[in-house]
């Protein structure tokens, strides 16, 4: 309490390699102040990854166990959100399919935003006709809707959790590419990155420890933003089937036929959805909070 | 305007060709000879001569080379021959040319239900900023961004059946045979598919509008005298509404891709069931076709909707 009264007295008196940095804390509770509503997305999103990680201590049940004496039960004390046509506990379901959801969503995005980083850096920092030709490809890729993309990529390789991966991250590839272009190109004429040049650094090195490290802060953002859409198309697929198998819980899966209970147990077809766009809902404030914080120039671009 | 329009079209050329390779390759990543999958049947133990499956490679035109296979593929595309399917050896041509339109229909449908309530849901709301009706407006916006589409259309079913114990008449007829129970059909579909675009029209018309009421142009026009309703429709609109299109123009692509879990929700037989069950069936010629359709329509869409923008933005058309 005492120091903090001194700090705030005395702001800017010392010059800005001296100044204490603010703690982690310190950080946090300023971002909060800032964005309220960015901080609430970011501990919904936090909270939901421990409750993956603790996914068998919260659930209440085997989320794959069948109960014929239970089909379609209404919520009670023994199933917290009642069962589904199968007898299965919702609860336990919806606590297991966290972790598909945010393992889907975080790998792919990971991988997708990292690879669109890397081709986006190198076609900006080549340019002349490999940056020709890599943006084409990129527009080309950009001519298939998300979901169509996913969709011929897993008719392709077949349904597994891996190949959902790895079908979503590749739509994340030339949407990153073009953000980071365009940051790259504003940063590749810096004296710092003309200096390094001069003094015979390789191009490579040029861009691993010089220029990338300085387009950290939108990869975070790029990162943050789109893992919320990573969710919904991976749960979209699931819920035609042809994305992560039937025999894993996951929130889209557990929508498929949905509709056909619809008059005796309506509420099964209600809790999933509620937990797609509840966290879709905390990772886009949380992304969008991180963006206006971290890299404003970014705004306007998703 | 002229070399605007013609520096647009010839980018997209090379793009149109990548497209179809993209397509072309991908199909071809496929592990496994198609003649052979085919003869082999799907149990596995189908039996057949190698003479058989040297025939039905030379008729598939899998003995060639990829480039000439590729030239070949083309060269049907271009006059919409897409082959035949390879489930049910009927011409792909055909049931596109049943299924797409009612794709479109539903997709314009959709579009023009999210315009109509979106553009006037994000003007009040920056002209009463700050108001209840204003947060409503934002919640209803926030909330339509974070649904994705498939439960939104759940949740219609859900809310008719309970509420007015009625479902919609599912399937389909043709719009020139029964217009009334087509409308009565499309209308639900419609506004599941629309609602996230709905959602994100409305909010960026309010950040949009938001913005240039804050014009010296307008504050020219208030001081002149000029009625509310001329200032905002005559004046704030037209330039508020670029933004707009630019977003509507981007999620095009995501409103055709929506078609698909909506088709299977309503039971529409339009182009994403078909893509479904083909995925199901394996049937990859047509996979093919109809992913190629889709790439193809949503660049000619981006293309009309950059041609829309030098039109309404003279910066644009004189930069050229």
């Amino acid at each position: 309490m005492i120091q903090k009264e001194i700090e705030s007295k005395e702001p800017v008196l010392l010059p800005a390699g001296m100044r204490p940095t603010p703690s982690i804390l310190q950080t946090l509770t300023r971002f909060a102040r800032r964005k309220p509503l960015g901080a609430i997305g970011g501990v919904i999103a936090i909270l939901l990854i421990v409750i993956a990680c603790f996914a068998p201590l919260i659930a209440t049940h085997d989320p794959t166990l069948t109960n014929f004496r239970a089909p379609l039960a209404s919520p009670s004390s023994e199933m917290l959100l009642g069962g589904d046509a199968l007898g299965r506990d919702v609860f336990s379901r919806l606590v297991y399919g966290t972790r598909i959801s945010l393992l889907v969503g975080i790998l792919s995005v990971v991988f997708g935003i990292t690879t669109g980083f890397a081709v986006g850096l190198i076609s900006a920092y080549f340019g002349g006709k490999t940056d020709l030709l890599i943006q084409r490809l990129m527009d080309a890729i950009m001519a298939f809707p998300a979901l169509i993309l996913a969709l011929a990529i897993m008719a392709v390789l077949g349904a597994s959790v891996t190949n959902v991966i790895i079908a979503l991250s590749a739509i994340f590839v030339p949407g990153a590419s073009r953000t980071i272009r365009s940051q790259t190109l504003s940063i590749k004429e810096l004296d710092y990155v003309l200096a390094a040049r001069a003094i015979g650094v390789g191009d490579w090195r040029i861009m691993a420890i010089h220029m990338a490290p300085n387009l950290f802060s939108t990869y975070i953002v790029l990162a943050t933003i789109s893992i919320g859409w990573a969710i919904v198309v991976e749960a979209s697929l699931s819920f035609l089937g042809v994305g992560v198998p039937p025999s894993v819980p996951t929130w889209g899966g557990m929508l498929t036929g949905a509709t056909k209970y619809v008059e005796t147990a309506p509420l099964v077809a209600i809790f999933p959805g509620v937990a797609i766009a509840l966290v879709v809902f905390a990772w886009n404030l949380w992304g969008d909070a991180l963006r206006d914080v971290l890299d404003p120039r970014l705004r306007g671009t998703d | 305007m002229n070399s605007y329009l013609v520096k647009r079209l010839l980018l997209c050329i090379p793009t149109l060709i990548l497209v179809t390779m993209l397509v072309f390759v991908l199909m071809r990543l496929i592990p496994g000879d198609p003649a052979y999958l085919r003869l082999i049947g799907s149990d596995g133990d189908a039996e057949f001569t190698q003479e058989q499956l040297d025939d039905l490679r030379a008729q598939l035109g899998t003995d060639k080379s990829l480039p000439e296979q590729y030239g070949r593929w083309m060269w049907g595309v271009v006059r919409f021959d897409f082959g035949l399917s390879m489930v049910y050896d009927t011409p792909i041509s055909d049931d596109l040319k049943s299924r797409l339109p009612i794709t479109l229909e539903l997709t314009l449908i959709a579009l023009v239900l999210a315009t109509v309530i979106a553009v006037p849901l994000g003007i009040a709301s920056a002209i009463f900023q700050d108001s209840w009706a204003d947060y409503l407006s934002r919640i209803v916006a926030i909330a339509g961004i974070a649904m994705p589409t498939f439960w939104t259309g759940i949740l219609i079913i859900i809310l008719l059946i309970l509420f007015f114990g009625w479902l919609p008449p599912l399937g389909y007829a043709s719009l020139w045979d029964k217009p009334l129970l087509n409308l009565q059909q499309m209308v639900f579909p419609a506004i599941a598919l629309g609602f996230y675009n709905m959602a994100l029209i409305a909010r960026v018309m309010r950040s949009a509008m938001l913005e240039v009421l804050r014009e010296d142009y307008i504050r020219t026009a208030r001081s002149k005298g000029l009625s509310e309703r001329v200032i905002i429709v005559r004046h704030a609109l037209k330039n508020a509404s670029l933004p707009v299109l630019t977003i509507s123009g981007w999620q095009v692509g995501r409103l055709v891709a929506g078609t698909v879990v909506i088709e299977k929700i309503f039971l529409v037989p339009g182009m994403g069931k078909l893509l479904i069950d083909s995925i199901f069936a394996r049937d990859f010629t047509m996979i093919q076709a109809i992913v190629l359709v889709v790439a193809v329509l949503v660049l000619l869409i981006n293309l009309f909707v950059d041609l829309m923008y030098g039109w309404l933005d003279p910066r644009i058309r004189l930069e050229g």
